[in-house]
């Protein structure tokens, strides 16, 4: 078994020449980035980890936009042999206060060592440092060891073992941001070979076109471990270039040939309805063998409505493909055969909602599509479940459960989260879902999050925040998400009971939790609907109800 | 110059990106630093001031350092007419 150091070394000395990474600004030239360049950027922050006496195993958190310091310091730290965990980088409509707060609540429980920061952001980063905490170091992009070719003998990493902890990875906000993903380079690269056979990987024709961000297990894994790792080129664009311009990723398709790309279903949808055909003159997309809708629920709509605006452009209907993945199985836990495109299981809409079945559609009733995510990576086995743990048939909707060579090793330093979610070798995702001739359908979660644009938001985040807003009333604020079709993704609904009953209050009241929520969140909030007292339904227990204050909002959007 | 292109962009930005019809949007509210339209709609906003006005707004342009607020924009639209 390998470790990442070892081929890191490997293509280092075998195709040194070969681009690893073309690194995409709008409005500069790409920068290419070969192995050799990729790796002795990276001996420059080994060292520089070296030169501040960081110590192998200890954690580094990285805090870089896109660019080339981010894939050099995370590789830098992997041959130091310590630990890299890829934050967000703060953005201007996010709060400075509610950042440090995030940051000092991460840096308590996951205990790095050092950041690694650009010296813009040097004072934020030590502003969230408390006297007396585990950050030693906040070393920064301008104060970098010079070239150096590395002296692999000498490199901590390179005496890593196989089961050693390699990176951690974080879901955003308060909740997602302390608990860590804690993978191994074993779990990572039994993760890379399964997916490389199911995805056909070949190394001499891929390219993979993506604007994701690394601080994300789809743009971490697939987007960026993956092609360079396995020696697949990657051509990597800003996500603040991309959501400007989404056009941008079909002209970088067209331009570098590429094969394979992983998006958001939103995504799907935000680049059928907002590109414009004068951005696409001269794009030729018939080389891209593989779009992968993944890490929220995909919807065939969304396919068919992407199909539909750029076949005219080469695409191949059937390049269209979706998976099923989550960070604590490193990435996918199924793929659908590339070869096709995915199943799509017409189901009669009743029987489902009411008696969790998925059947075949009556004639004169209403139906509804589920659009399948494959099935099952050589390496893992799915089981769907009741809330006894029995086994359920096919087709009897259940929670999914599952078991593969790569599952996190734990979530870092939380003996109690990784307890509550690992039972007897088997990992309950938390989604429901039902198979059928070994294709799994994954139709709803268990756990109340919320997922925007990929993106995983638990509300109990959010309902914190809006509760701090002047005239709510404390603990009486729900938030949920609802699925948009137009958006092909779910929108953010806050309802929060206020001590007045006077309208124009509420108005107040409404924007105030806008404001705050979004500054103090990053996620702008579609509908905030203040009401009087009495309004959100409480479980008897006094909990709130997430799902029956949904269906009563619904039931008042549509009277 | 700009007494007919803000009103038409306060009410686009009440009713399809906030979806608050009612609510009224200050000249000088800012819009993007405070995070009132967030990157997704940006783009529409830019799609909606091409179709009306027939003014574009470049992608490195949907930035508050561009625009921030009603009457910024309604300037810069005014300006390319």
């Amino acid at each position: 078994m390998s470790t990442f150091s070892n081929l890191l070394q490997r293509s280092f000395l075998e195709v040194p020449e070969k681009i690893s990474i073309v690194l995409q600004n709008a409005g500069r030239a790409d920068t290419p980035i070969n192995y050799r360049q990729l790796i002795l950027g990276a001996n420059r922050y080994a060292r520089s980890l070296a030169r501040e006496e960081i110590k192998a195993g200890e954690v580094v958190l990285l805090i870089l936009q896109h660019g080339e310091d981010l894939a050099f310091s995370f590789f830098g730290a992997v041959l130091h042999g310590a630990i890299p965990a890829i934050m967000p980088f703060l953005t201007e409509k996010l709060s400075p206060e509610k950042y440090r707060a995030d940051l000092a609540a991460l840096i308590s429980i996951t205990k790095p060592t050092a950041i690694i920061t650009s010296p813009e952001f040097e004072d934020e980063a030590r502003s969230a440092l408390m006297p007396g905490g585990s950050v030693r170091k906040v070393i920064l992009t301008n104060k970098i060891e010079p070239e150096a070719i590395p002296d692999f003998n000498s490199l901590n990493g390179m005496k890593a073992s196989p089961e050693d902890i390699v990176l951690l990875q974080h879901s955003s906000g308060t909740t997602g941001l302390q608990k860590g993903v804690a993978l191994s380079h074993r779990a990572v690269l039994n993760q890379l070979e399964a997916y490389s056979k199911a995805i056909h990987l070949d190394p001499k024709k891929d390219v993979i076109v993506s604007w994701l961000p690394l601080y994300h297990d789809m743009g971490l894994i697939a987007c960026f471990l993956l092609p360079v790792l396995m020696r697949v080129t990657l051509v990597e664009m800003s996500p603040f270039d991309w959501v400007r311009a989404p056009y941008r990723l079909l002209q970088s398709v067209s331009q570098y040939k590429g094969t394979l790309t992983w998006l958001p279903n939103f995504a799907f949808n935000f680049c059928a309805n907002k590109i414009r055909e004068r951005n696409l003159e001269g794009v030729d997309l018939s080389s891209w063998r593989a779009i992968i809708n993944c890490s929220e629920p995909v919807h065939a709509e969304s396919h068919q409505l992407f199909a539909e605006k750029f076949s005219a452009f080469g695409l191949r209907p059937q390049a269209l493909q979706t998976c099923y993945a989550m960070a604590e199985n490193v990435f996918a836990v199924t793929q659908s055969r590339l070869d096709q495109s995915p199943i799509v299981d017409e189901i009669d809409r009743e029987v489902f909602m009411t008696q969790r079945l998925a059947t075949p559609p009556v004639t004169g009733r209403p139906a509804m599509k589920m659009m399948s995510s494959g099935h099952s990576l050589a390496n893992m086995k799915i089981r769907i479940v009741d809330e006894n743990g029995q086994d359920l048939p096919e087709r009897v909707v259940g929670e999914i459960k599952m078991q593969s060579d790569c599952m996190l090793t734990e979530y870092y330093n939380r003996a109690d989260a990784s307890a509550a979610a690992i039972k007897n070798g088997w990992y309950l995702t938390g989604d429901y879902g039902y198979t059928a001739n070994g294709e799994l359908y994954v139709s709803g979660r268990k756990k109340d999050m919320i997922i925007v644009g990929g993106k995983n938001i638990y509300p109990q985040d959010l309902e914190a925040l809006a509760s701090e807003v002047r005239g709510v009333h404390p603990g009486r604020t729900v938030a949920f998400g609802m699925y948009d079709e137009e958006a092909g993704t779910e929108e953010v609904v806050i309802i929060t009971e206020a001590d007045s009953e006077e309208p124009s209050e509420h108005e107040l009241i409404a924007d105030a939790i806008r404001k705050h929520v979004t500054k103090s969140s990053a996620i702008a909030l579609r509908h905030v609907k203040v009401v009087g007292e009495k309004w959100i339904v409480k479980t008897s227990s006094g909990k709130t109800a997430r799902s029956a204050n949904k269906e009563k909002f619904i039931r008042e959007l549509e009277s | 110059m700009t007494e007919n292109i803000t009103p038409a962009l306060a009410k686009f930005i009440a009713e399809k990106i906030l979806k608050q019809a009612n609510k009224v949007i200050k000249p000088d509210e800012a819009l993007i630093s405070s995070g009132l339209i967030d990157s997704f709609s940006l783009m529409d906003l830019a799609l909606f001031v091409e179709d009306t006005f027939h003014v574009r707004i470049e992608d490195t342009e949907l930035n508050a350092q561009s625009f921030d607020n009603l009457n910024q924009l309604s300037e810069l639209i005014a300006f390319r007419r």
